[in-house]
């Protein structure tokens, strides 16, 4: 028996020899498939896929029925429905919780299975290692929940096909809406993804830091402008196609402009990941007292 | 070489292991101890799933906080009976080949292999979740062999083995010392533990107590004279011969009275008198072997027990 003679890592002086970045994204290919057969194919991925489908089900029931009347073909008070919708139901809800679903167990799920020793046993970066769990988690997360926004939409407005529904989404502001929405589904899936998945790492019990960042974003509305800032809920208000009144209560604050909402959510999760992979560098694996 | 330097380890205030140090050369190597002694602390160590209090750790040159390098020279079997949800045990191996950043067909040629190894082709494509305590024994030792590593680290790698498939293993372990690696085996099973070893550290209460060959360590166990039975015709006889020796401390006749326990604290110099005595003619002596020189005896006169966890 030898060691190993794959063309693969550094083994003296890792410092002056180039990167390798061939093994590290065949790392991260093989860590992804692997979370994903793991983690979003079996038996226990069930609940999460129910959670995506529970703002689709309602309006899928409501499809079949024309509204009656002729103001049904006011399609601002559509917009605002589904903006509401989407807010409430859809970005602070299902994809706030499915997220934390997701990214909490990437890591706290195998300590929890006592099997996150076989990655620690494995000759990889433990920097590559969160790279590849977030991406299974933040692809899994886009899929599912951008699917959902989609579907949800194209619901709404199904009472409406061909005609009214076909104009809105060809010729009128309709398939902006749905680009936009999807994108900030997909935005909001990168930053809760990182923040959970940092949480998963530093609390033993994710649920209690996961409860008071949700109360931290539904209560964003009646924070002073300074601190709406730190938060994820106002960046993605601040994109949403179509700005929804938050009440009489609520403290008014500029939106961010798109250009510096966008790179500000990336930056910050950035940001959280290098946090992450400082936390797995230095982590030991005893797990009697995880 | 494996090197600890200094090494000590604390669990917040409660001691896991404490000023270790030691030069662990090629071959098989026993750490032996009862619970709690600090065997997988000291795995655990050497492989960086635990980081040290205080001192370092070197495996092959290689600090243990380097997994990437450490991990393509090192493999772990630990005790940790438990596995990622839902994969059979071929996916299991080949999928952490592939973490480790070998190809498909690369992976998929060293899954048969180990499999092959620990004698698991068969039920290689059911779910591990299926599998007997025994057969997970088993796949955990294909996986830390899958990538033919020259350090592999076994903490009770016997435990849920039957004989069989336990002949089997410690043949496999044998085979691999063989070829140069490193063997690093934690095991409460000493007589076994005594035959495959080609030396022992014994661990007591988070520290080494001893390090060496079996025969090495009982040799310089000096307060404890080692016991040897001398059958023979003329028990008594031999008894009185010997017993004015200065360093025979004990002579018992054996209850059947046809053999002779004498406890010396030099055994080279009783084996010398005893030569001496059968040249004289004066007893017919049928055999000598030593009765407390094994594992077992070294393990109970340094710890205490009849075995360690």
């Amino acid at each position: 028996m030898t060691s190993s003679t794959v063309d693969i890592a550094p083994t003296k002086t890792a410092d002056k020899q180039p990167l390798p970045w061939s093994l590290w994204f065949r790392q991260i290919r093989a860590i992804f498939r692997l979370e994903i057969e793991k983690n979003f194919l079996g038996r226990r991925s069930i609940l999460l896929y129910l959670l995506a489908l529970i703002p689709v089900v309602p309006l899928l029931m409501l499809a079949p029925f024309t509204p009656p009347g002729r103001e049904w073909r006011d399609f601002t008070q559509y917009n605002m429905i589904f903006a509401i919708y989407y807010g409430g139901l859809i970005l602070r809800t299902v994809v706030f919780f499915g997220c934390a679903w997701i990214f909490m167990n990437l890591f706290r799920g195998d300590i929890i299975d006592r099997s996150l020793h076989f990655y620690f046993l494995s000759p990889v970066r433990r920097e590559v290692l969160v790279i590849g769990k977030y991406f299974s988690g933040l692809v899994t997360s886009i899929i599912l929940f951008t699917a959902t926004t989609i579907i949800a939409m194209l619901l709404l407005y199904l009472p409406h096909f061909p005609s009214e529904s076909s104009r809105f989404f060809f010729d009128g502001a309709g398939m902006g809406q749905l680009l936009t929405y999807a994108g900030v589904t997909m935005l909001a899936c990168i930053g809760y993804g990182a923040f959970f998945l940092v949480v998963g790492l530093f609390f033993r019990n994710p649920i209690i830091p996961a409860i008071v960042l949700y109360g931290w974003e539904w209560l964003n509305f009646l924070l002073p402008p300074l601190l709406k800032k730190i938060s994820v809920i106002h960046y993605l208000n601040s994109l949403a196609p179509v700005p929804v009144s938050e009440g009489p209560f609520a403290v008014v604050a500029e939106p961010t402009p798109a250009w510096i909402a966008v790179p500000s959510l990336v930056i910050v999760t950035v940001i959280v990941l290098i946090i992450a992979a400082y936390r797995i560098r230095h982590m030991e694996v005893r797990y009697g007292s995880d | 070489m494996i090197i600890f330097d200094d090494v000590s380890k604390f669990y917040g205030e409660i001691l896991g292991v404490n000023r270790v140090n030691l030069h662990i050369a090629p071959g098989i190597t026993s750490l032996v101890g009862p619970n709690g002694a600090g065997k997988s602390t000291l795995m655990n160590l050497m492989t960086g799933l635990l980081r040290p209090s205080r001192g370092h750790i070197t495996v092959l040159g290689i600090p243990t906080d380097q997994p990437e390098r450490l991990f393509r020279k090192l493999g772990y079997c630990t005790q940790f009976d438990s596995f990622p949800r839902g994969l059979t045990g071929r996916e299991f191996i080949r999928s952490f080949l592939l973490v480790h950043g070998y190809d498909r067909k690369k992976a998929n040629s060293l899954t048969e292999i180990a499999l092959e190894r620990v004698s698991l082709l068969d039920a290689a494509n059911r779910k591990i979740a299926g599998y007997s305590k025994g057969m997970r024994q088993r796949i955990r030792l294909a996986q830390a062999i899958a990538h033919q590593p020259v350090v592999l680290i076994l903490d009770e790698p016997l435990n849920g083995l039957d004989p069989m498939v336990r002949a089997e293993t410690i043949a496999l372990f044998r085979k691999l010392a063989a070829e140069g690696l490193h063997l690093i085996i934690s095991s409460h099973i000493l007589h076994e533990v005594d035959v495959m070893s080609d030396r022992v550290i014994l661990l007591n209460n988070g520290y080494v107590v001893a390090e060496g060959n079996v025969h090495g360590v009982r040799d310089e166990m000096e307060e404890h004279p080692m016991q040897i039975l001398i059958r023979c015709d003329k028990p008594s006889q031999l008894a009185a011969r010997v017993f004015d020796k200065d360093h025979v401390v004990e002579a018992r006749l054996h209850d059947d009275r046809l053999g002779l326990f004498v406890r010396t604290r030099d055994a080279d110099r009783f084996y010398l008198l005893l030569n001496q005595v059968v040249a004289e003619g004066e007893v017919n002596i049928e055999s000598v072997a030593p009765v407390d020189d094994d594992l077992s005896a070294v393990y109970q006169y340094l710890i205490g027990s009849e075995g360690g966890g």
